[in-house]
């Protein structure tokens, strides 16, 4: 009988349904290993670090900033745009892909959906705290009020404020309603006490009937649907911040797709990151294997490259516009004092991202790894130009000026990686970090049967 | 029906919470509720009632705040409306300077000045040391009474004891000397010299901290008037000034701004201004050549310059050693305007101010632009006088001293001497207000009143009289310096009647309008001014002949330092600080100087050139021998110069400005009797130490973007839209998918006349003072958080070495397309109906949108607690105690203290506006067209920012707004600004 070559398989270790269920469940059940009480230790001090400059912010006022008359938002946007992208990553994994019926992604949706969910809380403080007047958010909303008061729905900022709210929910509902099926497993594997209470509670009473399966996965494509445009949306939204307004080196269209395609770009690479550590720490090699890590490379080659044809774009606008200001404020990212600033995101964006043509490195784990810490760092130098470099020099030459950050600054990045990697750590020990069911879903095991059958025919 | 609860505050209340007590034994709260009888149980309406108590027990619970006493008027006086402005017309007098000022006082006290367009001398003008003065009078560390070797004490007391003291001095036939600087009030003359006569012996020593003495002495000795001339710029078609930068600091600069600025008007006779100096002065930035010298080629200059118009004038030949600086051109120039041209000098060295008469006369200026019939009183001193009261001092020679308001241990060059000749005085008093290094060495403290509490006259000019008059009782216990003389030389009178009864005697037999002395004098106090000459001045006068003295030229001697390695230093005054006397102000402190743009310092002015040989950068501490300065590299210095501000590095005159930058005033020196504002150093030591500045603007180049518009008179001549060719484009090219707005009814807009404008920064405090802008200090300016609503931009054009420099007052400029107003999420700011960029102050919540997206970032952020007006407490950033009860006396109640976190900007002053409508309405009329004024265009001394309706066709703003000249700050963004500009234009001959 003639068999067309197979597809490499997706998981690897011939494993049975029953030994994925504990291969996965174990790390999460068995007692935390001192790495993992090490992790939370930093993280958690990171954390308190930020809470601390999170009060000193709002205590003392925008002034413990570095930030002044010309340089109205600097790194505290910066992070919140670099947060808000990285989040991309878990929505354009749980739900583009899962439309694309691109099976690799199920190794790796959980924890890239996790990931997102808490890229949006540590994004989403940013534009909390940075307010003069943090206790006064709620004037965002359009609540009706005796005032007369309305919100002005020409502002990016109230767009913002809709297109993050979505995402955080559709995310966190997506992300829920995947897990239900695994809270249940985990459910019955404990035998009794309060915990199985919780989880019996968390899983909704999943009982694995074939309703529940059926439903669950028409709301698992529903919410699919429905988050795929908030992959182009948010992001976009968030890039009118900028292109809405009229400084030079903000006012630009190409924006919207700039920005989706450097989200995509960091957020797999934050995802990289954590896997690459998860797996090894967790024993999770079979689950997410190299080719995992290939597959997601090759995503970073192809928005790592529209990336660097933005960022081509942008120079050539500015000349051939013609516009003084436009002009100016282009060659002032590259050769003004905040040159270095330029060469850190050309180096860590355009050029570490294009040797992944090759393919020894694509499949290196190691170079992997340290090439998603170089383009996060380089994501941020970039919403670090875009914000800064266009703002301490724009019209009035008389009011250019440097913006230098201070610790206080520093701090609340600080304080968002710990809270970041605080809640990672601990959902890694509550919730299996790898979707059981739907691994299952892409084990091959009678197809692998049968080949082997039919190869020992053979003979 | 039984109600309980009337008024909390109600007398009855006592008698209430018996009844309450009675009652509620029986039904408890209920009862107390419920207006049923009580058999009934309570009911559901009974129950809302009770819950609507609760919520508002509560909620009235929670915001009850901390209640002070207030004391209400028992008769309040007639003319006070509560929340209703009082405006009183009075006269500014502070050492040597002098301006006719309206006070506004909401609810009896003085919150601004606005200048007087009443009087002849300054016209409504009034400088940033004016503007700022309302808030020396809130100063707490004034003092608050006569004290006795540093010990509060009482008048009577102190009377008795120092009487008697005096009386006993005269007896054993001592010296009495009373120390003042120069007093132009002709009643508190009168009050002296009563009190010389009454103590036999007593004299009375005139020190001016800022000499103009080199003048007076050589206007003796070529004139026979020992006098400082009354200048008239207005008159001048050609000025050539040496180192005198009379828009900023010299002599009366608000008088010479108002007259300067009226020759600057393209459309009419524009007049010719040439300087020449070593620090990049005001005067030398408005300047149309700039040539920059140092100090000691001036008097080679001034020869050349006499020699060519002796020569050509009375067909003499002399000899004269070559000027190295090339002024080749000026004499010929000079000939042709003689009669109508104007040479004046900075210096203050006899010699050259003999040349400079010289010059003068002979060009036939004298009569025309330099009049000696209407003189100026205020500067008469002459340092000579000081330096025999100290050689009389040291000798032990002084009985009692006597100082008011003047400062040598501050200011006198040898302060060591003064101080050591202080010890040796018997009785040593001073009648000055506020603390200062002199009086913190004398016995007695005998505070005089802050001009706002005081009765007062004065004659800035021979013939222009005006009256000073309090505007609020005295704060402190605190005596007028007039009261207390006439106290000591036992009148009874008061200075209300002895300057009512010195104007009735003397000055009403000079009018005519009035015969009845209490209508002449209510009705000058009412206009501040009294100006009987003044017509006759404005016509010329009569023109005295000046008899010829003999003047030597060749007994010039001309010192050249060219080739030596010497590096001059000129010593000069700030446009803010002064002397010094004012140090204490932070508005004053905060003001950037309007060239350097650097605030809460002085330092080493330095030419790049100098700079880069010495390899010297901005920030480096210099030890200049006596002295340690930070430097400044300073674009147009002249190279071989210094230039470092004196009336820094006060020690003794309270918190704000104590240790304030460095004194220098030791680096003065004397030359014949006068002091010379320059010195030398032969070598300067880089200490390696670096010193940040607070500097508001730190690039100086426009880029070449057409921020300031500028041309030549001659291309205007031809084109008056001459540099401005790009507005006609815009207008063409600026297409909006929107409709535009309709404005029906009014639509304000401003017009700033670039040519006129000096750059003075009177706008700056005038718009700090009337919109409660707060003081932030210098390390938060340094952080690049100052607050001003109103700034002055300056760039330097041209070569570094020898830039020229332009400013631009820039402010929010009420865009109609506002780019901050659709970005902000919660409308905060948004338009208004009359074209008014509107900021709510309450609404804001301070996500800094809108002042990323202004291209001419004039919106302020309130990164602290600056005022005291936020939620929180604990964080409160106030380095200058501008949120203490006495200093918040100053706030106008008409504008919001903004709260920590909003963004604030210019208004437009809109509780100006809003004001004037109320008032035109009220008594059913249509507005004026002048009638609303900005606090930056009321007092602007060079006329420069006309304030108005746009829609107004006949007003002076339409006219401004349909001139050739007139563009909008980057136009090309069309965001439709209503702040006009109108092209500078600079009248370059050479």
């Amino acid at each position: 009988m003639l068999q067309s070559p197979l597809r490499p398989p997706l998981i690897e270790g011939n494993k049975t349904y029953r030994s994925i269920t504990s291969d996965i469940l174990n790390p999460m059940m068995n007692k935390a290993g001192k790495y993992w009480y090490l992790g939370m230790t930093i993280s958690s001090l990171a954390m308190m670090f930020g809470v601390f400059m999170i009060f000193w912010t709002v205590w003392q006022g925008i002034g413990t900033w570095g930030e002044n008359r010309t340089v109205g938002w600097a790194f505290e946007i910066t992070t919140f745009v670099w947060w808000i992208g990285i989040g991309h990553a878990g929505t354009f994994i749980s739900a583009i892909l899962l439309l694309f019926r691109q099976k690799w992604r199920n190794s790796i949706n959980r924890s890239a959906e996790a990931m997102t969910i808490f890229a949006v809380i540590c994004a989403a403080l940013f534009p909390l705290i940075h307010l003069g007047r943090p206790l006064l958010t709620f004037f965002i909303f359009p609540y009706p009020n005796t005032r007369g008061l309305w919100v002005n729905f020409n502002s990016p900022l109230v767009w913002d404020v809709f297109a993050i709210s979505t995402y955080f929910t559709i995310s966190l509902v997506f992300w829920y309603v995947g897990l239900i099926p695994d809270i249940g497993t985990v459910r019955d594997k404990i035998k009794k006490g309060l915990k199985k209470n919780i989880y019996n509670f968390l899983s909704f009473g999943w009982k694995g009937s074939a309703r529940d399966w059926h439903r669950h996965e028409i709301t698992s494509i529903m919410l699919a649907a429905i988050a795929t445009p908030l992959v182009l949306s948010v992001h976009s939204i968030v890039s009118m911040d900028f292109a809405s307004s009229i400084i030079p080196g903000w006012h630009t269209t190409i924006f919207p797709p700039y920005f989706v395609a450097g989200a995509i770009f960091s957020g797999f690479a934050m995802v990289q990151t954590l896997l690459i550590i998860t797996r090894k720490a967790m024993g999770l090699e079979d689950f997410i294997t190299p080719s995992h890590i290939e597959n997601m490379n090759k995503i970073l080659i192809a928005t790592g490259s529209i990336v660097a044809l933005a960022y081509m774009t942008e120079m050539f606008m500015a000349w051939y516009s013609g516009v003084e200001y436009e002009h100016y404020a282009f060659m002032n990212r590259a050769t003004g004092p905040y040159w270095w600033a330029y060469l850190i995101m050309i180096t860590c964006n355009v050029v570490s991202s294009q040797l992944l043509w090759i393919k020894k490195l694509r499949t290196s784990l190691a170079f992997t790894f340290f090439l998603s810490i170089v383009i996060n760092i380089g994501m941020w130098f970039e919403r670090f130009v875009i914000i800064v470099t266009s703002l301490h020099r724009d019209y009035l030459t008389s009011s250019w000026t440097m913006y230098k950050p201070t610790i206080v600054e520093f701090g609340l990045l600080i304080g968002t990686l710990g809270i970041f990697f605080t809640a990672f750590l601990l959902f890694i020990r509550i919730f299996p970090v790898i979707s059981i069911s739907e691994v299952k879903s892409v084990l091959k095991i009678s197809g692998e049967k049968q080949h082997k059958k039919d190869l020992s025919h053979e003979k | 029906m039984k109600k309980y609860w009337k008024d909390i505050e109600s007398k009855y209340r006592k008698e209430e919470l018996k009844v309450i007590e009675q009652t509620s034994d029986e039904n408890s709260l209920s009862g107390l509720l419920s207006d049923q009888r009580k058999d009934i149980p309570a009911s559901r309406r009974d129950f809302l009632k009770l819950c609507g108590f609760s919520f508002a027990v509560s909620a009235l619970a929670s915001c009850q705040s901390k209640i002070g006493k207030a004391i209400p008027y028992v008769i309040a006086p007639n003319e006070l409306i509560p929340g209703e402005a009082l405006y009183y017309a009075s006269s500014y007098i502070n050492g040597n300077d002098y301006c006719s000022i309206i006070v506004k006082t909401r609810d009896g006290r003085p919150i601004k000045i606005e200048g007087n367009p009443e009087s002849g001398i300054t016209r409504g003008g009034t400088s940033a040391r004016v503007q700022a003065s309302v808030l020396d009078l809130y100063d707490g560390s004034r003092f608050h009474g006569p004290m006795k070797e540093g010990i509060l004490t009482g008048w009577e007391s102190i009377d008795k004891e120092i009487s008697s003291k005096l009386h006993k001095i005269v007896e054993e036939k001592g010296t009495i000397v009373l120390l003042t600087p120069t007093i132009f009030s002709p009643s508190t003359e009168a009050v002296i010299t009563g009190f010389l006569n009454k103590f036999k012996g007593s004299e009375w020593v005139r020190y001016d901290a800022i000499s103009y003495s080199a003048i007076i002495e050589a206007n003796k000795i070529s004139f026979g008037k020992q006098v400082i001339p009354d200048y008239r710029f207005d008159k001048a078609d050609l000025i050539v000034s040496i180192g005198a930068d009379f828009l900023g600091t010299w002599l009366s600069p608000i008088e010479y701004t108002k007259q300067f600025s009226s020759r600057r008007d393209p459309e009419h006779d524009m007049n010719w201004l040439i300087q020449m100096e070593s620090n990049l002065s005001l005067t030398g930035s408005n300047s149309d050549n700039r040539i920059q010298i140092k100090p000691s080629q001036e008097t080679a200059i001034l020869l050349n310059i006499y020699k060519d118009i002796i020569k050509a004038v009375e067909k003499r030949n002399i000899e004269t050693p070559a000027s190295s600086v090339d002024i080749s051109g000026i004499s010929e120039k000079l000939l042709l305007s003689a009669g109508k041209s104007l040479v004046i000098s900075g210096s203050n060295i006899k010699q050259v101010q003999l040349l400079v008469n010289e010059i003068n006369r002979l060009l036939g200026n004298i009569g025309h632009t330099i009049l000696f019939d209407s003189f100026l009183k205020t500067h008469a001193a002459l340092d000579s006088d000081m330096e025999m009261l100290i050689g009389t001092m040291k000798k032990g020679a002084v009985n009692a001293l006597l100082v008011w308001n003047v400062n040598p241990v501050y200011t006198w060059y040898k302060k060591d001497a003064f101080a050591e000749g202080l010890k040796k005085v018997g009785l040593s008093i001073s009648l000055s207000g506020s603390p200062d290094e002199t009086n913190s060495l004398v016995q007695y403290i005998c505070p005089d009143n802050h001009y706002l509490e005081s009765w007062n006259d004065a004659e800035p000019k021979k013939e222009y009289f005006s009256l000073m008059q309090p505007a609020i009782s005295q704060i402190f216990d605190t005596r007028q310096m007039a009261d207390t003389l006439l106290k000591w030389s036992g009148s009874t009178i008061q200075s209300y009647d002895f300057i009512k009864a010195y104007w009735v005697d003397n000055l009403m037999s000079r009018q005519s309008e009035f015969s009845d002395p209490v209508t002449f004098f209510d009705h000058t106090l009412q206009k501040g001014t009294f100006e009987p000459a003044a017509t006759t001045v404005e016509r010329g006068g009569k023109i005295r002949s000046v008899g010829t003295i003999s003047f030597d030229p060749h007994s010039i001697k001309t010192v050249d330092n060219d080739g030596k390695n010497i590096v001059e230093i000129v010593l000069y005054e700030t446009i803010a600080l002064g002397e010094g006397r004012q140090a204490n102000n932070p508005w004053l402190q905060e003001l950037p100087d309007p060239v350097t743009k650097i605030c809460w310092d002085n330092y080493v002015s330095i030419s790049p050139a100098q700079a880069k040989e010495y390899n010297l950068n901005d920030n480096d501490v210099l030890n200049l021998g006596e002295v340690e300065l930070p430097v400044h590299i300073q674009p147009g210095q002249a190279y071989g110069t210094m230039g470092i501000a004196l009336g820094y590095g006060r020690s003794k005159c309270g918190k704000v400005g104590d240790n304030v930058g460095i004194d220098v005033w030791r680096m003065l020196s004397s030359d014949k009797g006068n002091i010379v504002y320059t010195s030398k150093v032969e070598y300067i030591i880089k200490t390696g130490r670096i010193y940040p500045f607070a500097q508001t603007q730190t690039h100086h180049s426009m880029e070449g973007r057409a921020f300031v518009r500028e041309t030549g008179l001659k291309e205007f001549k031809n084109n008056p839209s001459a540099g401005n060719e790009e507005h006609a484009y815009n207008l063409e090219h600026n297409k909006s998918l929107y409709k535009e707005r309709k404005y029906p009814h009014h639509h304000w807009g401003m017009a700033i006349d670039l040519s006129k404008c000096t750059g003075c920064a009177n706008c700056v405090i005038a718009c700090q003072a009337e919109n409660n802008v707060p003081v932030v200090g210098k390390e938060e300016v340094h952080r690049v958080h100052e607050m001003h609503w109103m700034r002055i931009d300056r760039y330097y054009t041209g070569e570094e070495d020898n830039p020229e420099v332009v400013f631009q007052p820039v402010l929010c400029q009420h865009c109609q397309n506002a780019p901050c107003e659709n970005v902000c999420p919660v409308a905060a700011t948004n338009h208004s109906s009359e074209g008014l960029n509107q900021m709510i102050y309450n609404r804001c919540f301070g996500t800094r949108y809108c002042n990323n997206n202004c291209p001419y970032k004039v919106r302020r952020f309130n990164w602290f607690n600056y005022s005291a007006a936020g939620t929180l407490s604990g964080n409160l950033r106030d380095i200058a105690g501008m949120t203490g009860d006495l200093k918040r006396m100053v706030l106008n109640p008409d504008v919001t203290v903004r709260a920590q976190g909003v963004i604030e900007k210019c208004s437009f002053c809109v509780q100006r506006i809003q004001a004037a409508k109320l008032k035109a309405k009220y008594e059913n009329r249509a507005l004026l067209e002048n009638e609303i004024q900005t606090a930056c265009s009321q007092s602007c001394p060079a006329n420069a920012i006309v304030f108005g309706d746009m829609n107004d066709r006949k007003s002076e703003m339409s006219r401004l707004i349909n001139s050739g000249r007139r563009y909008n700050l980057l136009e090309e963004l069309f965001t439709m600004p209503s702040v006009n500009y109108l092209t500078k234009i600079k009248n370059k001959i050479l």
